[in-house]
């Protein structure tokens, strides 16, 4: 196969030979591609659902991070393999795109794969059982879409988003108190959304955290935290009415990008220079203060003796904040970023309420505090908690919980969760199945047991008898007719979902069964596997 | 290709019990490490570092032991990062939250073996934190209204923490120095404003609180040695060339004799900027950067103290201290606010001058030197101190007190153990864990001191039936003794703080059910 013949009959290599490359044809290449994404997705199995367990990664530098966040896992995991490396990017995608169900979609194409690999021993060809799938996922889609609610909720009555921000925070190590961390990320997204647009842009929330203190000290602060201090230990640390000059332009002198060189021959030259350094510092500072700023924040760093001028006129500045923040604080005050000095003037200033410098525990960690800004559009979740891992954790989690209050407010729809719209689906597809004649009928059932995949897993985690519970369930869905009944991890009493409040987005459900079912077609349809060997 | 290459070549993957196992048996090593540390009669350990020198430290403090180790166990950085946490947002008690981290897990193990799932482990503990809490809340004394007994409050905390640490010898001496320290603060927690400084020579009980300002530098030669009423000028500023900052800069003469010129000039500039500075009116001048012979002999013709290269931190202070404020140009002179103090005068301590600022404005700042044998018990003392400091300084915040000597965690035992009873399920095995862990604490401390643990433990649980009953281990006496009228007592910061994060990371342990380690990242050989 490696060899091909030319036009006159002469051997040429195309592949070098096995010593160089290994290199899988035909069934093994898919059986081994699709152990593969089967060993990825086992690895998350049992982080899914309110009593999933963590995972404790150790980094390549020896820190230890601990997290049940699907994509933190598959991304902090030193995978190898290409097909690994293709369940990571999935998840990965589901984290850019909805921020949340990122385990759920690795379990949903795991199961996927295992399935497939039983239609592939009875004989059926990849590619049929690719197209099978399609077919299913876009019946589930569509079925989704027919059990999705719409609910309503407005700048008065959060309860409903509040409550799917729970049941994101409910599987996650911050549980404990998930209805305080819940209400901070809704009257976050609230506070940066554009209602009548429908967008959330989650740039303006910026997430924190300090060790220390408790998981219930956390707090959303209708403002900036920059971790930062005063630039000199004697300006005020409370600044009320604050004027906000914005300068990425350093209390420095002058450094021309173009390569210059001052020459002194001459004593006089000596002294107006040095004339000149001090006009220059003193010019700085005071057109600073003739604007009106009441406050100098600074991307650069400042010269001792500008930053004694700015103390010594009265002009408190911090230095060395990072571009993000800046641009926060530009946001926030509703002042503009100014790069030079001459470009100051009154109106280019923001605004903000009180500017408070904040100590924390016996180190002399200090944190800035803008507040009351002019625009409240610009918000910061400050956590706090008993270690890093724990305050890492947390960020991770709220993060999730911000990207599920976003997609509500893009699109309001909602599933009820505990794996009930999977069942409802696996239902709708069993249904369909038998109406498609081929072999494509096999793939769509198939699919369909795929899907009980995660309410299974849901059971599992929470002790309960997988099968028994599952079958219970489903037995009841298609009794009542009813697609809210679910899997009740908590041992609430009730299988239904609407009752337990647990909801999760349409599009986020959506996008998961067409998130795993593409990369799971993608990985059937690869027939031959050529890796460099290792040396 | 088979299914375990999905990672990379020396990544490892631990899973289900095995990871559970792996990382209880690292915490609980980790816990073992330091519980003989415990208590007033807990043993020091000895560290050398690995570094040149094999430099060795003596010391009695959690944070201090574990943050030298080098540590592979995931679990067990865990415990680590909760015992450096509690260092500094409460500077006490980090052995404690170590101890009963691993306790927990300890227990938590038992139960994992007799087939709980974890976590309903977790929701027990969970209550039984939330139980132990409320149920120190309600027995906390608070004498913030009453100053005497607030200042007997702070005295005895001070007590009981130095009486574990190094300084136990002088735990009264130290205690006042520590309780005037904090009390001259007045209420903030800027603990900056107390320097510390180690002179080895002489004894412990040596050691004293100054009230002014000690700063470890020498005068400059030929200038006076003691000033009344002094006015200081406290700079950060350039005082040997006074280099043109201007970029790209640079002197290019064609001849010697305006080299000569040039240097002239910035003598002239120097001198110019001196004559400056003397023209605030002060007697004395410290600077946070070098002073270069020329500008000093000057200032001593002036009849002026300069005083060179105080490091940041002690021109913060003295600036803090005096009331000036740091200058860095010298262009006006009337808006400067300068530093006042009474007296300055050269001190010696031991073998070293030192300079003393006596009668300083602010009142708020104040040095303990601190005398010992060697730099190894100067170390531990320093320490120790900065770990009473930290829980006075919060004290004075938060003014709620416990009692000491194990008595809050037989108060906490007894409440969980109730809830335990009432809880129907299986959640009622783990909040008995828990108490059972809480009686770890006070049972290592009878241990360590040599005492019958079982004995007394029985007996303080007797005693502890009794409705406000303030028995304890006295350590001293080997005996349950009445901790209110030994005056042992803890802050209840501290003691929150250690039941919240112990219970967190027992918590976030037990959660893991699979580790997976990455490759460690290779490091070139610098052989």
């Amino acid at each position: 196969m490696a060899l091909a013949f030319d036009e006159f009959g002469r051997p040429f290599i195309i592949l070098k030979e096995q010593e160089q490359k290994s290199r899988l044809r035909g069934l093994d290449a898919q059986k081994a591609n699709i152990s593969a994404g089967k060993a990825v997705a086992r690895i998350l199995r049992t982080s899914l659902g309110p009593k999933g367990m963590d995972k404790m990664l150790q980094s390549p530098d020896g820190d230890v991070i601990i997290t049940n966040d699907g994509a933190t896992i598959l991304e902090q995991m030193d995978v190898d393999n290409q097909i690994a490396k293709l369940m990571v990017e999935l998840s990965r995608s589901q984290d850019y795109e909805i921020g949340d169900g990122t385990t759920g979609v690795v379990v949903m194409a795991g199961a996927l794969l295992e399935q497939a690999e039983r239609l592939l021993e009875r004989g059926i060809h990849p590619i049929r059982v690719a197209e099978g799938y399609e077919m299913a996922s876009r019946i589930a889609v569509d079925h989704l879409e027919n059990i999705a609610k719409k609910f309503e909720f407005g700048p008065t009555d959060l309860e409903p988003l509040i409550q799917t921000c729970m049941t994101t925070l409910s599987s996650k190590i911050v549980n404990r108190c998930k209805r305080s961390l819940a209400e901070i990320a809704v009257k976050a997204v609230l506070a940066v959304a554009d209602l009548e647009r429908k967008d959330v842009n989650l740039d303006l929330i910026k997430v924190e955290g300090k060790v220390g203190g408790k998981l219930e000290d956390t707090e959303l602060i209708y403002g900036i935290v920059v971790d930062k201090d005063m630039s000199h230990p004697q300006m005020p640390k409370r600044i009320e009415d604050a004027k906000i000059a914005i300068l990425t332009c350093p209390f420095e002198p002058p450094k021309p990008k173009t390569k210059h060189k001052v020459d002194i021959d001459t004593v006089e030259k000596f002294q107006t220079l040095r004339k000149q350094e001090q006009q220059y510092f003193d010019d700085m500072v005071q057109k600073c203060k003739d604007v009106g700023a009441t406050l100098v924040i600074c991307q650069w760093g400042f010269d001792d003796e500008a930053n004694h001028l700015l103390m010594h006129r009265n002009l408190p500045a911090v230095r060395w904040v990072g571009g993000v923040e800046l641009e926060l604080i530009a946001i926030a005050t509703g002042g503009r970023i100014v790069p030079r000095f001459q470009e100051l003037s009154p109106e280019k200033l923001g605004k903000a309420g009180v500017v408070r410098e904040k100590s924390f525990g016996t180190t002399k960690d200090r944190m800035l505090y803008i507040e009351h800004c002019a625009n409240s559009r610009a918000v910061t979740i400050f956590t706090r908690g008993g270690n890093k891992m724990i305050i890492e954790e947390t960020k991770r989690s709220l993060h999730d919980a911000l990207c599920v209050a976003r997609n509500l407010i893009r699109n309001n729809s909602i599933v009820y969760g505990g794996g009930s719209a999977e069942i409802s689906c696996s239902i709708a597809v069993e249904a369909a199945a038998d109406r498609y004649p081929g072999v494509e009928q096999y793939a769509i059932r198939a699919f369909g047991d795929a899907l009980e995949a995660i309410p299974m897993a849901l059971a599992e985690n929470s002790g309960l008898q997988p099968i028994e519970t599952l079958s219970a369930v489903k037995s009841q869905q298609i009794k009542d007719n009813n697609p809210n009944f679910g899997i009740d991890c908590n041992d609430v009493g009730t299988n239904d979902m609407r009752e337990q409040n647990v909801f999760e987005t349409l599009i986020g459900k959506q996008q998961q069964i067409l998130l795993a079912t593409q990369v799971v077609k993608m990985i059937l349809k690869i027939d031959d596997v050529i890796s460099p060997s290792e040396f | 290709m088979a299914i375990d290459t999905i990672f990379k070549d020396e990544a490892s993957q631990e899973k289900g019990e095995r990871a559970r196992m792996a990382s209880f048996v690292g915490a609980m090593a980790i816990a073992d490490l330091v519980k003989t540390t415990l208590g007033p009669k807990g043993m020091d350990k000895i560290l050398q570092s690995t570094g040149r020198g094999r430099e060795v430290t003596v010391t009695n403090d959690g944070a201090t032991i574990l943050k030298s180790l080098h540590i592979d166990n995931p679990a067990a950085k865990v415990l680590v990062d909760i015992s450096k946490v509690q260092d500094d947002e409460v500077g006490d008690g980090t052995t404690s939250v170590v101890v009963l981290a691993g306790e927990l897990l300890r227990e938590a193990e038992k139960l994992v073996a007799a087939k709980i799932h974890p976590m309903t482990i977790i929701s027990g503990y969970r209550m039984a934190a939330e139980c132990a809490r409320n149920v120190l809340l309600q027995k906390v004394v608070d004498n913030k209204a009453d100053a005497d007994k607030f200042r007997s409050d702070l005295m005895n905390i001070a007590m009981t923490t130095l009486s574990s640490k190094i300084l136990s010898q002088d735990k009264e001496h130290f205690a006042s120095l520590a309780v005037d320290a904090v009390m001259r603060l007045k209420g903030s927690t800027n603990l900056e404003a107390i320097q510390i400084i180690k002179k080895p020579g002489g004894s412990l009980k040596d050691s004293f609180l100054d009230e002014g300002f000690i700063l470890d530098k020498k005068i400059g030669i030929g200038q006076p040695k003691r000033i009344e009423n002094a006015k200081i000028l406290v700079a950060n500023t350039a005082m040997d060339t006074d280099k043109v900052k201007i970029y790209g800069a640079r002197v290019r003469v064609d001849s010697m004799a305006k080299v000569a010129e040039i240097e002239g000039a910035e003598k002239e500039k120097m001198r110019e900027k001196v004559q400056k500075i003397i023209g605030h009116g002060i007697n004395c001048f410290v600077n946070r950067q070098l002073i270069y012979n020329f500008p000093e002999e000057l200032f001593a013709d002036a009849g002026i103290l300069a005083i060179e290269h105080a490091d940041f931190d002690g021109i913060e202070r003295l600036a803090l201290v005096t009331g000036g404020e740091i200058a860095s140009t010298f262009d006006n002179p009337e808006s400067v606010k300068l530093g006042q103090c009474d007296l300055i005068e050269e001190i010696m301590i031991g073998e070293d001058k030192l300079i003393h600022f006596s009668g300083v404005a602010m009142g708020q700042a104040c040095t303990i030197v601190l005398r010992g044998a060697s730099h190894h018990v100067l170390d531990e003392a320093e320490r120790s101190l900065h770990d009473a400091l930290c829980v006075l300084s919060q004290t004075v915040n938060d003014s709620r007190v416990l009692l000491g000597g194990g008595w809050p965690e037989m108060v906490m035992a007894k409440e969980t153990d109730e809830l335990a009873r009432k809880t129907p399920g299986k959640k009622s095995l783990a909040i008995e864990a828990f108490s059972r862990a809480l009686l770890a604490i006070p049972t290592i401390i009878a241990d360590n001191a040599g005492l019958d643990s079982a004995e007394l433990i029985s007996q303080l649980r007797a005693e502890h039936q009794s409705e406000g009953c303030t028995a304890g281990i006295d350590v001293i006496s080997g005996s349950v003794g009445d901790m209110a009228a030994r005056g042992i007592c803890e802050a209840f910061k501290v003691k929150q703080a250690v039941l919240l994060s112990a219970t967190e990371a027992a918590e976030m342990i037990l959660r893991v059910d699979e580790i997976i380690s990455c490759a460690p990242r290779r490091r070139e050989d610098r052989m």
